[in-house]
């Protein structure tokens, strides 16, 4: 099954849309719960980093029998330094990112910890591409 | 401790959920930082003060079925919509964050670390 979903720069209001409509599916699609509570985590937390670092992006989503593959590939100011990104506390949100609730450097590695496999790139001035896979077993 | 009983000993009104008040809790998490949430093992209760339409949003994410709204904030119809959408309660209260962890604390309630 293939979904894409279109991410706007800024646009709190909808942040979690894309997320919350692969919840539905997986749960429609009995897979366990604790399963689908990592999956919805790791892409809430990629589309809240894409709406409040980027100039918008997409997300894409592939589910198998065994596993889902998400893709949230934004275009913004990229990142130049991943592993830094990638530490606990260490974040760039500006002020209104931090007023949503968001911004305290633990979204990249709060996706790691949900996922099965995590791989980010990343290229400054044209955008960053997250790509998680989590298996349903 | 029932959700009846934490709206009684909060002076609490109840935003959505009504007809679920019977519904029994054992642990509450406090935090106004969506990225904490997201970190948490299920729980059932969050209580915050950051009330927009992503502390919903987040929720439904982390499982959680109930908010507790302190220091008078009220949610916005976008919010109770999405909320409903996902069959949870949300409850408000007049005290601060740290009155409302007092009193639940004290009646028992459980922290989850």
């Amino acid at each position: 099954m293939h979904q894409e979903y279109t991410v706007i720069e800024g646009d709190f209001v909808n942040a979690g849309k894309a997320s919350s409509s692969v919840k539905k599916t997986l749960k429609q699609l009995n897979v366990n719960p604790q399963v689908v509570k990592r999956v919805v985590v790791a892409l809430y937390e990629a589309e809240v980093n894409a709406i409040a670092h980027a100039y918008g992006g997409k997300v894409i989503v592939d589910i198998d029998a065994d596993k889902i593959k998400m893709v949230v590939a934004d275009k913004g100011p990229g990142i130049p330094d991943i592993a830094l990104a990638m530490q606990e506390g260490y974040s760039t949100a500006r002020p209104e990112v931090r007023d949503m609730g968001f911004g305290a450097g633990m979204g990249l590695p709060n996706m790691q910890k949900n996922v099965d496999r995590l791989n980010v790139t990343s290229e400054v001035g044209v955008g960053t591409t997250v790509e998680m896979e989590v298996n349903f077993q | 401790m029932t959700l009846r009983e934490i709206v009684d000993k909060l002076g609490a009104t109840v935003g959505l959920g009504s007809d679920k008040l019977d519904m029994e809790v054992e642990h509450c998490f406090a935090s106004d930082l969506m990225s904490d949430v997201l970190t948490l093992k299920d729980t059932p209760v969050l209580i915050t003060g950051l009330c927009n339409v992503q502390t919903i949003r987040t929720c439904d994410m982390a499982n959680l079925d109930v908010v507790i709204f302190v220091r008078g904030k009220r949610p916005t119809e976008d919010m109770v919509e999405l909320a409903d959408e996902n069959d949870m309660v949300l409850i408000c209260c007049q005290y601060s964050m740290f009155k409302t962890c007092g009193i639940l604390y004290e009646a028992g309630m459980k922290p989850l670390y």
